[in-house]
C-alpha cells in the first residue's frame, strides 16, 4: 500500500483524467451517438418490417379464407342453377310432350273422321256404279237372250218349267 | 564439447525433476555469482518496466565501454515548481544527467523527478528516522532499500511514455468510432471495421448496460460505459505487445477511471439510493444506525475494488509473464529455456483473455452501481 501510494503520479492521474473526460465528449458526440442512433433506428426498422411481414401473413390468409369462402358460395350458387335449369328443362319436355300428345290425338281424330267420311263416299260411288253396271249388264244379257224366236220360247219353258216345281 | 552437453542435459533433466533447474552446480561458483546478478537485473529490469517513463525508449543496451545506450524519443517534462518549467527529458539523460530549467536543477531517480542541486545529489532519509547519508544519484553505489529520497519533489505534469499512450489509444478510438459513425450516414449496415465494432458495441449495450441499469435509463450511461470499455481493452492489449506499455498498472490511471465511476454513481443516486445509504428500509431501527457508516463506507469500496482490481490483474500479469520472459536467460539450457518459452507462450494467450475480461468486469460493475444508483423503490 505504501509502495502504491509512493508510486502515485499526480501528472498522470491529472493526464489520465483530462485525457479521459475530453475522449468521453468527443466520442459522445461524434461516435457513439450517431452509431447508437443508427442501430435503434435500424432495430426499429427491422421490428416494423418484421410487424409489417406478419400483418402481411396475417392479410393474405384472411383473403385465402375469404376468397374459399366465394368459392364455396359461387359452387353452392352453381349447383343450385344447375338444379333449377334441370327441372325447368324437364317440365318444358313434359309439357312439350303433352302438348304433342294432345295436338297429335286431334290429327289422327280427325284424319280417322275424314278418312270415314272418304270412305262412306267411295262406298256409295261404288253401290252406284255397281247398280248401273248389274242394270246395264242385265239389258245386255236379256237383249242377248231375247235376240231369236228359240230362245224366247226356252226362256219361257224354263220359267213354266220352274213354276211347275213350285 | 559433445560430452558437456551431454551431461549438462542429464544435469538439467535430474534438476528439472528436483525442481532446481536453475542451480547448475557443476559450472562452478563464478556462475552461481553470475546468475545471481542476472536475477537482480532481471528484478530491476521488471521494477522499472512497471514504473512510468519520461522516455519514449524502445530498446536499451550497453556497450562494451559500459556505456548505455538508448534507442527511441525523448519527451517534454512538464513542471510546476514556482512556475512552470519545460525542458525536454533528454537532459535528464535516462537518470544519469541533470536537467537546468530556470535556475533550478532536476534528476531522474528511479523514474522520478526530484529537485536536487546542479551536482544531482540525491539525500535519503532513513526510515524510522535514521542516519541520513547521501548518494550518487547515477546509482552506481548499492541504495538501502528501505530509504527514500528527502529531496523536494516538484510537481510532475510531465507527458510521460503512459501519457502519450493514453493520446495514441484515444486518437485511435476517436478515429476508429467516427468512423463507424460517419459510414452509417450512407448506408444502415456496418462496413469493415465497423462489423467488428459493432457487435461489441451491441454486446456493451445489451450484456451490460441494459441488464445492469434497466431498460429505461441506460441511454445516458451508454457513453461512458462504451469509453471506458474500450479504452482498457485496448490499452490493456497494448500492454501486451512489445512496445512496453503498461497504462493500466498505473494505480493513477485506474484511480482516475475508478473516480469517475464514482462520480457518476453518486450524482446519479436517487432519492431510494440514498435512502438505503443513510436509513435502511426493513431493518429495526438501531440497525439503521449501524448500517448507515457501513453503507457510506461501502459507496467508496465499490470503486475502490474498481481501481485496485484493475490495477492488481495487469500488474500481476505483467509481473509473472516478464519474470518467466527472464526465466529463460537464467536457465540458459535446453530444458528451462523453451520450457518458459512454451509458459510465457501460454501465458501471454490468457493475458489476452485477462485484458478483455478486465476491461469487461470494469465495465459490468460501473453499470451495476450505476444501475443501484438509479434503481426505483419496488417496496
Amino acid at each position: 500500500m505504501e509502495k502504491l501510494i509512493e508510486q502515485f503520479s499526480f501528472g498522470l492521474f491529472f493526464w489520465q483524467l483530462l485525457l479521459f473526460v475530453g475522449l468521453l465528449l468527443l466520442l459522445r458526440k461524434y461516435a457513439w451517438k450517431p452509431i447508437l442512433g443508427a442501430v435503434e433506428k435500424r432495430e426499429e426498422g427491422i421490428k416494423d418490417a418484421l410487424e409489417a411481414a406478419e400483418a402481411a401473413k396475417k392479410e393474405m390468409q384472411n383473403v385465402t379464407a375469404d376468397s374459399e369462402k366465394l368459392l364455396k358460395e359461387a359452387k353452392a350458387e352453381r349447383d343450385v342453377l344447375l338444379k333449377e335449369a334441370r327441372e325447368i328443362k324437364e317440365s318444358i319436355i313434359a309439357e312439350a310432350k303433352e302438348q304433342a300428345q294432345i295436338e297429335g290425338d286431334k290429327v289422327i281424330k280427325q284424319a280417322q273422321a275424314t278418312i270415314e267420311a272418304e270412305k262412306k263416299a267411295a262406298v256409295a260411288d261404288i253401290k252406284a256404279q255397281v247398280a248401273n253396271l248389274s242394270v246395264e249388264i242385265a239389258e245386255k244379257v236379256i237383249k242377248e237372250e231375247l235376240s231369236n224366236k228359240d230362245k224366247q220360247l226356252k226362256l219361257v219353258d224354263d220359267m213354266l218349267g220352274d213354276i211347275k216345281l213350285n | 564439447m559433445r560430452y558437456s552437453f551431454i551431461s549438462k542435459k542429464l544435469v538439467a533433466v535430474t534438476l528439472l525433476i528436483t525442481g532446481f533447474v536453475s542451480a547448475q552446480g557443476h559450472e562452478g561458483e563464478e556462475v552461481e555469482t553470475g546468475a545471481h546478478d542476472l536475477k537482480t537485473q532481471i528484478k530491476e529490469y521488471i521494477d522499472h518496466h512497471l514504473l512510468d517513463s519520461h522516455d519514449f525508449t524502445l530498446y536499451s543496451y550497453t556497450t562494451d565501454q559500459g556505456e548505455h545506450k538508448y534507442i527511441g524519443f525523448p519527451l517534454p517534462v512538464i513542471l510546476w515548481d514556482n512556475g512552470l518549467k519545460v525542458f525536454s527529458s533528454a537532459q535528464l539523460e535516462h537518470g544519469e544527467g541533470v536537467a537546468e530549467a530556470g535556475g533550478n536543477y532536476y534528476a531522474l531517480y528511479h523514474n522520478k523527478i526530484y529537485k536536487t542541486d546542479a551536482e544531482g545529489t540525491i539525500n535519503f532519509g532513513g526510515h524510522h528516522g535514521e542516519e541520513t547519508h547521501s548518494e550518487d544519484a547515477f546509482g552506481e553505489n548499492l541504495v538501502v532499500d528501505d530509504s527514500h529520497p528527502t529531496n523536494e519533489k516538484p510537481l510532475d505534469f510531465s507527458i510521460t511514455k503512459n501519457v502519450v499512450f493514453i493520446m495514441l489509444v484515444g486518437l485511435l478510438m476517436f478515429l476508429m468510432f467516427r468512423g463507424v459513425a460517419n459510414n452509417y450516414k450512407k448506408n444502415s449496415l456496418p462496413k469493415g471495421v465497423g462489423r467488428v465494432l459493432e457487435p461489441l458495441v451491441l454486446f456493451v449495450r445489451d450484456e451490460i448496460a441494459i441488464p445492469n441499469i434497466g431498460e429505461h435509463k441506460y441511454k445516458k450511461y451508454m457513453s461512458y460505459l462504451l469509453t471506458v470499455f474500450f479504452f482498457v481493452w485496448i490499452i490493456n492489449l497494448l500492454g501486451l505487445t512489445p512496445l512496453g506499455v503498461n497504462v493500466t498498472n498505473n494505480i493513477a490511471v485506474t484511480f482516475a477511471l475508478a473516480l469517475i465511476t464514482y462520480l457518476i454513481t453518486t450524482f446519479s443516486g436517487n432519492k431510494n439510493y440514498w435512502k438505503h445509504i443513510f436509513w435502511m428500509p426493513g431493518v429495526p431501527a438501531p440497525m439503521k444506525i449501524i448500517l448507515a457508516p457501513i453503507e457510506l463506507l461501502g459507496t467508496f469500496i465499490k470503486p475502490f475494488s474498481l481501481m485496485i482490481r484493475l490495477y492488481a490483474n495487469i500488474t500481476a500479469g505483467h509481473v509473472v509473464l516478464m519474470s518467466i520472459i527472464g526465466l529463460m536467460f537464467i536457465f540458459k539450457n535446453w530444458i528451462g529455456s523453451p520450457l518458459s518459452f512454451v509458459l510465457a507462450f501460454a501465458l501471454s494467450l490468457l493475458e489476452l483473455l485477462v485484458a478483455a475480461l478486465q476491461a469487461y468486469i470494469f465495465t459490468m460493475l460501473s453499470a451495476l452501481y450505476f444501475g443501484m444508483a438509479v434503481e426505483e423503490d419496488h417496496h
